[in-house]
């Protein structure tokens, strides 16, 4: 039996809901080596920012349990180039395509919105609101729902109607339903979550930081318990919105708990770097598991978990159906 | 002079042998789809810790040797550094491993039957035999040199007599060979045996040494970096360092997808582990670089 896989971000369909993240896929060309980008529901690009970024000095990664540290500095070729030639290849090959940009103010935020609004081959942009907020002494966006709905707003006053604005929020947050709520309020067709959680490690023979940046993102399933509960409650606070689910899924049941917590997109990250066929085997290790539970629909096992005790599985009494 | 890069692929190998060469061990892995696409100076990557592993990033390993036998094997030389690589030490024949491969631009080779001098630091040397065994095909003369801190931590000694038409080996505790470290040796054996060019593959503060006298001769130096890195594949952004362009612009590369080997002299050796302030793209100096 065959699953309907397919899922909605906004009003885009994916074949599938998985998906790579953010920063983790490099240009696209590199996991092209080993399978069909078209295979999977969408690729996520590198934050792109507006001029080159060098990042971060190395070591940029440090192991840890289940997990890693990184810190990278959002090394990229800038949004000239992007334009040039990243999303061009992207386009051709039709991989849909979602641009996550990332920014130190408003202004360049929106500067980067205006640039890709008329660029073919966006299918979605994912406002990545861990950046530090040049106008407020390096704090990130996403710590603060006001400065994250001004940049979301901004964003999606000059992107074009057709093409879904995303805000990825972070963990490191006292509330993250507030934040997400205001992301919403400005203008948010969908939410992402998690980004990585600040970590840090330090090395014990040389006494020092592991890393050269001193702190890092925290990634992998280290962190998937943090990822299941910010998607739970989002979800549970605003069962209208689409949610892309992330954090340390490495298999297809990982990504099952993130759909029954309210996410109806998955992405895969860390994984990448361990298997680059981690996306597909995912997939099929998903759909086996559907199949099992005797669901038809991928859209009705989104937010599942939330129904209340003593309700069927099988049927669900939810009118709201999530986005789906 | 690059050779057109050759597609990876991931296998699940058998293990077909385990051996302990002095400090180090060796591992040869059934991997056909690999060994057929093998050029000298490519690596692998492994995934250690089995199935339900808590360690995510994979392990690097330049490949040492690739035979017929079984199809195709791959053989890869490491040091136990961490649980990583202590997982990877307790293999036995017929475990299987998880490799993807071959990764990485391998060593480029010259056209003319030239001379060059090897030079291999620790087991960064278990690269060259591949590469000398290509160069001798080619009619190049090949002359090793090898070092490392004591006796059992230089690699293939025994291999780099045999096959060099010189082998010089150093030690910094005098157990074996001279006392002292490669580029100590190397400008005179480049002056004696005339050399051509160096190919070279050690920890970074040896490849700078041998760049650096490489470059005081005047001649092409080849250089296999060792960086740390997670995935292998180019996705993961963590093994990078500054390298001078074709267009004289220095940009952070990874050395898994534009490297491993370099071009010594365009490696900014002295800058490794910073982000140079003329990089493209460095903080404060992006914009200027911008078009």
């Amino acid at each position: 039996m065959s699953v309907d896989m397919r899922t909605y971000l906004g009003h885009v369909e994916l074949v599938n809901p998985i998906i790579t993240a953010a920063g983790c896929a490099a240009s696209g060309s590199e996991l092209a080596q080993f399978f069909d980008l078209g295979r999977i529901g969408a690729l996520t690009t590198r934050s792109i920012t507006m001029a080159p970024r060098a990042g971060r000095p190395t070591p940029r990664m440090a192991e840890t349990p289940s997990g890693m540290l990184n810190a990278i500095g959002l090394q990229g070729p800038g949004v000239d180039a992007f334009l040039e030639r990243e999303l061009p290849w992207l386009a051709q090959r039709s991989v849909r395509t979602v641009v996550s940009i990332g920014g130190g103010t408003v202004a360049e935020y929106t500067a980067l919105a205006r640039r890709l609004t008329d660029a073919p081959g966006v299918s979605a942009v994912e406002v990545n609101l861990s950046c530090p907020n040049i106008e407020d002494r390096g704090r990130v966006f996403a710590r603060d729902g006001a400065a994250s709905a001004e940049v979301i707003a901004s964003v999606r006053s000059v992107m074009r109607y057709d093409v879904p604005v995303v805000a990825k929020l972070s963990p490191d947050v006292m509330d993250v339903v507030s934040v997400a709520r205001a992301c919403v309020d400005g203008g948010a067709d969908a939410l992402s979550m998690i980004n990585n959680p600040l970590g840090m490690s330090i090395d014990t023979e040389a006494m020092r930081p592991s890393l050269a940046a001193v702190t890092g993102g925290l990634s992998g399933p280290a962190i998937r318990p943090l990822a299941v509960r910010c998607v739970w409650q989002v979800h549970a606070a605003l069962p209208g919105v689409p949610i892309i689910g992330m954090g340390g899924v490495l298999t297809g049941r990982d990504a099952f708990e993130l759909i029954l917590a309210g996410a109806c997109v998955v992405a895969v990250g860390t994984a990448l770097f361990h298997d680059p066929y981690a996306c597909l085997r995912i997939l099929r290790e998903l759909e086996e598991l559907l199949a099992a539970r005797g669901f038809h629909r991928l859209a009705d096992a989104v937010g599942l978990a939330h129904r209340p005790p003593g309700a069927s599985t099988r049927h669900r009494i939810d009118l709201e159906e999530s986005s789906l | 002079m690059r050779e057109t890069p050759v597609t990876p692929v991931q296998v699940t190998g058998t293990v077909l042998t385990t051996r302990r060469v002095d400090a180090y061990h060796a591992l040869t892995v059934v991997a056909p789809g690999i060994a057929e696409r093998f050029r000298p100076g490519h690596f692998v990557s492994v995934a250690v810790g089995g199935a339900q592993t808590s360690t995510l990033t994979r392990r690097a390993f330049s490949i040492h040797d690739v035979k017929p036998d079984y199809s195709g094997t791959v053989e890869f030389v490491f040091t136990v550094r961490g649980p990583g690589t202590a997982w990877l030490a307790e293999r036995r024949a017929r475990d299987t491993l998880d490799l993807v491969g071959p990764l990485g631009r391998p060593f480029p080779l010259p056209r003319d039957p030239v001379t060059c001098v090897l030079v291999g630091g620790e087991y960064g040397s278990a690269t060259l035999f591949t590469v000398a065994d290509a160069l001798q095909q080619r009619g190049c003369r090949v002359d090793f040199v090898l070092g490392a801190a004591s006796a059992d931590r230089v690699f293939g000694a025994l291999r780099a007599r045999r096959m060099g038409e010189t082998t010089t080996l150093t030690t910094e505790d005098g157990s074996l060979g001279l006392r002292g470290r490669v580029t100590d040796v190397l400008p005179g054996v480049i002056a004696d045996v005339r050399a051509d060019v160096v190919y070279a593959c050690g920890p970074m503060p040896m490849l700078r040494g041998v760049t650096a006298v490489a470059v005081e001769f005047d001649i092409p130096v080849q250089v296999a970096v060792e960086e740390r890195m997670a995935c292998g594949i180019g996705v993961c952004m963590t093994c990078v360092l500054p390298v001078i362009g074709d267009d004289g612009v220095t940009r952070m590369v990874r050395s898994c997808v534009e490297g491993p080997v370099f071009r010594g002299e365009r490696v900014r050796f002295d800058d490794v582990g910073t982000i140079p302030f003329d990089a493209l793209g460095a903080p404060g100096g992006g914009s200027r670089n911008v078009g």
